[in-house]
């Protein structure tokens, strides 16, 4: 019997708000020494495929492997990955692979609310994301004064099921906009097209000049608020922080082992963004809602993630920052073993929230294991079921955010970091 | 001697005349609001501010009553306007325009949670059939003793009898969320933070609601249960007399009855402060969603003055909203004589604040033409088409937002609160203001800017008058004409670049996002 059983009573019970008191594993005394600073969340929008990537089943043949039916060795022993990620198998020391999340849930919207606030939606309230948690315990007057958002999504925004929730738009991410392959990456209100930065000044003293109405009341609550943030955006518009979005600035070879495609050089942009100290980073990869002609878009999409993610934990290594950068892989789901070969599929994956892979490394969670075992087709969960609030809240333990602690808002609702129900535990052997 | 002249100079016509119009107002009022509020202010050792100026009257009306700013025309019409009467004539004008009915459906949806999609789940087609409901409401100015009968006592399917989707746009069936939904939308108060028994009286009254699925994909049938045996009884809230309600009759009709009865000061109370704090930017109860038993007005001879006319107009909420805008109250200026916070909670100034995200949206368009269009619901079931033209301010579907009106605070719909609606400023909307694509496009490419150049090319104040009107609504004065003259001059770009940038810097300024 494993530690991470569950009921579905402890469930219910978790999700009903506050009624339920929080069983926490030790967390509090691992929460009083942050390993990590940063987080590097590599959203798979979509829900990748468990047994084309991390957890593949060779055995199992035809039908649920399609083309993709080859399994490799890693620089682990014992630990073998699909052979469409050869890269990745040389990085495996770094990272741990979980063959065992599961929710059950195949929409996606629920899916990924339940991923990335670690809750099932209850009516009338909608809780903030991981990455505005974090902002709320780690950015802006918690240690993190610079001045870049302390919550960047590169590039496109998640939308309304991965975000700010009910602690209002101050946690909100950031999102860039534009492309970081392409080349300026157009930051979205940092790096705009045709402006030149004398321009911008000399708008800028314009600005100051005929905002008449700004200074006749300027002794008014609201606009020493407006002044600040005007000053917050104009520090990241003049000045030397937007060189951080500069990638010309790295070395050609780098950029290329990182892939010049907008997933790689987005890792790339994440770790410039990590090295400079913000506590969370989104990289929204979409395209892996692959219902139809899914092994097409692999063909093309898996080696781009192959280069994109082993670099980046090579990179974060070298630079000796994957010690203190999470690096989380995953998406709302996996996707249905069983190809479905017949039309209007023909070769595609369904939604699969049973059972899906997840990885993570650095910033304290080990390299090198394997977390919970699927069963012979990836349909079902054979050992450690872990459920999604269990890694979150893994992750803010490492971060030195307790998961019990109470999330101040404005709605005056009375919610805890990340309830987890009895027989629930963070995952300690990975940490 | 030179200096000390050039300083004066600015300071006085930094002002007056621009946001002033250098009388006093409250004191020689005999408005019945007017006199409460000063003496509410007099009490407090505060003095009223002056009377706001015409130009800032007209895109303040504009701006509360329609959501929108008026065109270029409008607002020199407006202001070469000399007749006495002008103020009042303009409220009358603009209630009866379809802006302002759009813009009040806006207002009202948002507490009535009308949005497709999670967690509200009233789908595409109970959004359209109540939103059209309540817009039609507004346009014919329907009492609101009746527009809430009409909504508490629906029934039938969610296609065909549109506000039953009123109870279902409350997420949960049970009689106690009915009650709780039923009481803050119409008397403002959360039931789990009142005494027990208040929410104990409520509640039977929806207990014999009855919710059905049919055939068709996504009605719902909403009824009172007709195979109720026993009696009920029950008491009217806040100690109201017992009623009994037999088997076969609807146990909500006595709960109505009671609502919008003089028994029951909440009802018409919470539209007044909703209605006031739409318009005044702050409530006479300063809580919107939440009033308690021990709450107390602001001010309660201004409640009491609302509340005998509101009641007397026969509900009549376009009165109540042309009664406070023809107030001297509300045509304050904006600039407070001193102690900005204790005047503004006294109503001795017009509060400021930002423009809503919708109407942001909305005023970028029309200023600069184009549409910002990208509306998206992220769930298209069925799809939802939004036409390019159509407003963001009557967009009826909660579900259907974009990155710009997220960004703006636009509330998700989610529980009805009015404080769902963000108007907080944040560096991530000044950095999108001051430099994103959008909005340098949005004026780099602005064929009504390009052409007022085009037009008035020997003639640069012409050409500052009309940027000055179409993003202000008003002219520039003599110090900003100075000001914006030196810029051709000194920026060294060409004419139609150097408008551009004095165009950018009045969308950034203060005084176009926020009304005053």
């Amino acid at each position: 019997m494993s530690r991470f059983e569950f009921t579905r009573r402890d469930l219910i019970k978790a999700g009903a708000a506050g009624l339920a008191a929080p069983h926490l594993l030790n967390s509090q005394a691992l929460a009083s020494k942050p390993k990590a600073k940063s987080v590097i969340q590599i959203w798979m929008w979509g829900g990748p495929s468990q047994i084309d990537t991390f957890d593949p089943k060779p055995q199992a043949g035809q039908d649920y492997c399609g083309p993709l039916d080859k399994a490799i060795d890693t620089n682990v022993d014992g630990i073998r990955i699909n052979a469409a990620l050869p890269k990745l198998a040389k990085q495996a020391d770094k990272y741990s692979i979980i063959r065992s999340m599961t929710h059950g849930t195949n929409a996606h919207e629920t899916a990924s609310y339940l991923v990335q606030t670690g809750r099932q939606p209850t009516p009338g309230i909608v809780h903030p994301c991981a990455g505005a948690v974090v902002s709320l315990f780690k950015g802006r007057g918690k240690g993190y004064e610079k001045k870049l958002p302390p919550y960047i999504v590169l590039t496109e925004p998640q939308g309304r099921f991965s975000e700010c929730g009910f602690l209002g738009l101050d946690y909100k991410p950031f999102a860039t906009g534009g492309d970081p392959a392409k080349d300026p990456f157009e930051v979205s209100g940092i790096i705009a097209k045709g402006i030149s930065e004398k321009r911008q000044q000399s708008r800028r003293q314009l600005l100051g000049r005929l905002d008449t109405f700004g200074k006749a009341a300027s002794n008014l609550d609201i606009f020493k608020l407006a002044q600040n943030a005007r000053q917050e955006a104009y520090d990241m518009i003049l000045g030397d922080t937007k060189n951080i979005f500069d990638l010309s600035t790295e070395k050609r070879e780098i950029r290329q082992m990182y892939g010049m495609n907008t997933f790689g050089q987005s890792c790339l942009m994440a770790r410039r963004l990590a090295e400079y100290g913000v506590p969370y980073i989104t990289i929204n990869y979409k395209g892996w809602d692959t219902h139809k002609r899914h092994f097409e878009t692999m063909k093309q999409k898996l080696p781009e993630l192959d280069a994109g993610l082993s670099t980046l934990f090579a990179d974060l290594s070298d630079r000796g920052l994957l010690d203190s950068t999470i690096v989380w892989w995953g998406g709302e789901f996996g996707r249905g073993p069983k190809v479905q070969w017949q039309a209007p599929w023909n070769g595609g994956r369904s939604h699969h929230g049973k059972c899906f892979s997840v990885v993570v490394g650095g910033g304290g969670f080990q390299g090198g294991k394997v977390v919970g075992k699927s069963d012979k087709k990836a349909v079902a969960v054979e050992e450690n079921p872990v459920r999604p609030q269990q890694l979150l809240a893994s992750m803010y333990t490492l971060l030195g955010i307790d998961p019990s602690a109470k999330m101040p808002n404005n709605r005056g609702l009375d919610e805890i970091v990340m309830p987890l129900a009895k027989g629930e535990g963070i995952l300690k052997e990975i940490m | 001697m030179r200096l000390f002249v050039f300083i004066v100079l600015f300071v006085s016509s930094s002002f007056a005349g621009l946001y002033e119009s250098g009388s006093a107002c409250l004191s020689d009022s005999d408005n019945p609001i007017d006199r409460a509020v000063l003496s509410g202010l007099k009490a407090n050792g505060l003095k009223p501010s002056e009377k706001c100026s015409d130009s800032v009257f007209l895109r303040r009306i504009y701006l509360d009553l329609t959501g929108t700013t008026p065109h270029l025309w409008q607002a020199r019409d407006f202001l070469n306007d000399k007749s006495g009467d002008k103020r009042r004539k303009l409220v009358n004008k603009l209630l009866g325009s379809p802006e302002y009915a759009d813009y009040w459906s806006m207002k009202l949806c948002d507490t009535l949670r009308v949005k497709a999609e999670f967690p509200v789940n009233l789908w595409p087609n109970g959004v359209q059939a109540y939103y059209k409901w309540v817009h039609s409401s507004v346009v014919n100015n329907k009492p609101y003793d009746k527009f809430a009968e009409d909504i508490l006592l629906s029934s039938g399917s969610n296609f065909r009898s549109p506000p039953v989707n009123f109870y279902r746009a409350i997420q949960g069936n049970e009689p106690q969320t009915i009650a709780s939904a039923a009481a803050l939308t119409f008397m403002g108060i959360r039931l789990e933070n009142w005494p027990e028994k208040t929410a104990e009286c409520i509640t039977p009254f929806f207990s014999r609601l009855c919710y059905k699925g049919t055939k068709e994909w996504k009605e719902q049938i909403i009824y009172n249960d007709p195979a109720a045996e026993t009696n009920l009884t029950a008491s009217l809230p806040f100690g109201g007399r017992e009623v009994t309600i037999e088997a076969g009759e609807d146990p909500r009709k006595p709960f109505v009855s009671w609502l919008i009865s003089e028994d029951n000061d909440y009802f018409a109370e919470n539209m007044i402060n909703r209605v006031w704090y739409w318009l005044m930017g702050s409530g006479i109860y300063t809580e919107l969603d939440d009033r308690r038993p021990q709450s107390t007005p602001v001010n309660p001879r201004l409640m009491s003055c609302l509340k005998k006319e509101f009641v007397s107009s026969g509900w009549d909420v376009a009165h109540l909203i042309k009664f406070i805008a023809s107030s001297q109250t509300y045509q304050q200026s904006s600039i407070p004589d001193k102690k900005p916070a204790e005047t503004l909670k006294h109503f001795g100034c017009y509060k400021v604040r930002r423009v809503e995200a919708e109407v942001l949206s909305d005023i970028l368009d029309k200023t600069f033409g184009g549409s910002s269009g990208n509306y998206i619901s992220r769930i298209p079931e069925p799809f939802t088409f939004f036409p390019a033209y159509k407003t963001a301010v009557s967009i009826q579907d909660g579900s259907i937002t974009s990155p710009f009106l997220a960004l703006f605070g636009k509330p998700s719909r989610d529980t009805g609160f009015l404080a769902e609606r963000n108007s907080e400023p944040s560096a991530a909307q000044s950095r999108y203001l001051l430099n994103s694509n959008y909005i340098n496009n949005k004026i780099s490419r602005s064929w009504k800017l390009k052409k007022l150049v085009r037009d008035n090319r020997k003639n640069r104040k012409r050409i500052l008058s009309g940027i000055y009107l179409s993003i202000l609504s008003r002219a520039p004065s003599e110090s900003e004409t100075k000001k914006a003259l030196g810029y051709y001059r000194s920026s060294g770009l060409n004419l139609l670049n150097a408008s551009q940038d004095i165009a950018w810097a009045l969308t950034n300024s203060r005084e176009f996002s926020y009304k005053h």
